[in-house]
């Protein structure tokens, strides 16, 4: 959305006046908008520019582990099913994408961050997708704890930001559905489908509570990010209300929870869980995850694949262009 | 490196008798491609019946520090509203 202007004014903003920053805080804490063309303080923008897009680059990775089994779905329903989620994933990518844009980076910057490693995205899919029950884990927790952190993005301060996240969230939830249907067709199955589940959940509930990012005191950015109401709860906040809410989902398939400290609290109404390997993921996000490498060759391979066909169509505009001129 | 694609604004009409409404943008090399990554994109569940595509550096926009000046005269001039003038309860139709 205005792109080209805002790249103009980028490096402009060094010293801040005292006067903009404040009128900026006191609109933020009002709970307004801020849009692309506002003024907006510096490292307001830079955290934007690095939470958004990491967020685009996550959906982008996270149609790989899927995609590779739309071929191998068990049936023309979960084929069906399975793509336009895939699809749905790259759209949300673009969505992301282009609300970053409005900030004043380039769509062509960011890819060359992924591409280069420079830029992160959610450790969840450094992990294999190893049986189809994978797919059903896949859905039921991780889009569950995906939605979990986006519901509160609807209201996050920045206009094009919160507007993406509207269009998510209403594609999101049949995500979630779609992966739970599939448990419960294998936990309803033969032994063998059963224990295929629950060896999935096994595997996805740890990483997929490490989601919500490094506890609370040892989270870096969420002060700041929580004043600007970029973020809205807390990492520990959303981790607790997603055990809450998936704890008694696993429960009525059958499916028992891989956590032996796990235990529900009658007052309290929550439950407390045992403590999560934050080496593991410290190590996953360092870019040590089972198949971290393998995707990065597979972004990179896709986009130096698909270089002819842009180079084509920017040909085909070029010449296009030319005869309308003629 | 390949040359970037420029950026282009979407607008969608959700359904005949309503106007078109910005959803997002797309980057595309002509206006068909455009048209049709802005429908890939954003037209996934049926969200509408048309699509308008405009090169955003065609977009002209007002500058967010004129608001006051630009928009605020309005804000005393209640009298471009009907409930401004009273008109007793026993004229009917007006």
């Amino acid at each position: 959305m205005y792109t080209t202007e805002l790249q103009k004014q980028a490096g402009v903003t060094t010293a801040e006046p005292a006067e903009l920053l404040a009128a900026f805080e006191a609109r933020v804490a009002a709970d307004e908008f801020i849009e692309p063309k506002d003024w907006m303080p510096d490292a307001y923008r830079r955290t934007l520019v690095r939470q958004m897009s990491q967020h685009a680059h996550s959906e982008v990775v996270g149609m790989l582990p899927e995609g590779n089994w739309i071929t191998r779905a068990p049936s023309l329903r979960r084929k069906a099913v399975l793509l336009a989620k895939v699809q749905d994933e790259g759209g949300h990518a673009l969505y992301l994408y282009s609300a970053t844009e409005t900030l004043g980076t380039s769509r062509e910057e960011m890819i060359d961050a992924l591409h280069s490693g420079r830029a992160k995205y959610s450790t969840i899919f450094n992990y294999p997708t190893l049986t189809w029950a994978d797919i059903g884990a896949i859905g039921w927790l991780v889009d569950g704890a995906a939605i979990m952190n986006q519901v509160p993005l609807q209201r996050t301060s920045y206009g094009p930001y919160a507007r993406a996240m509207v269009r998510i969230c209403k594609e999101e939830s049949f995500h979630q559905r779609q992966g739970y249907e599939i448990m419960m067709a294998l936990a309803v199955g033969t032994p063998e489908q059963k224990r295929m589940a629950q060896d999935a959940l096994n595997r996805w509930w740890w990483p997929s509570l490490m989601m919500f990012g490094p506890p609370d005191d040892n989270s870096p950015n969420s002060a700041q990010s929580m004043r600007w109401r970029i973020k809205r709860d807390t990492n520990d906040q959303l981790r607790q209300k997603f055990v809450d809410v998936t704890v008694p989902q696993a429960e009525a398939i059958g499916l028992s929870v891989p956590d032996p400290d796990l235990k529900w609290h009658e007052d309290t109404g929550h439950y407390t869980f045992g403590a999560i390997d934050w080496e593991e993921f410290y190590a996953v996000v360092r870019g040590e995850g089972p198949v971290a490498r393998e995707r990065m060759q597979a972004r990179r391979k896709a986009w130096d694949d698909g270089a002819w066909v842009r180079d084509a169509a920017t040909a085909h505009a070029e010449k296009r262009s030319r005869r309308q001129a003629a | 490196m390949s040359q970037q694609w420029p950026l282009w604004e979407v607008f969608i009409r959700t359904k005949g008798g309503l106007s078109h409404r910005h959803v997002g943008s797309v980057h595309a090399a002509d206006p068909d491609m455009a048209i049709r990554h802005a429908r890939d994109t954003y037209t996934r569940r049926m969200e509408g019946v048309s699509l308008w595509v405009v090169p955003s550096a065609a977009i002209t926009a007002s500058d967010p520090a004129q608001a006051g000046p630009l928009f605020e005269p309005a804000a005393d001039k209640v009298y471009r509203h009907p409930t401004f003038y009273t008109v007793p309860d026993h004229i009917k139709h007006i």
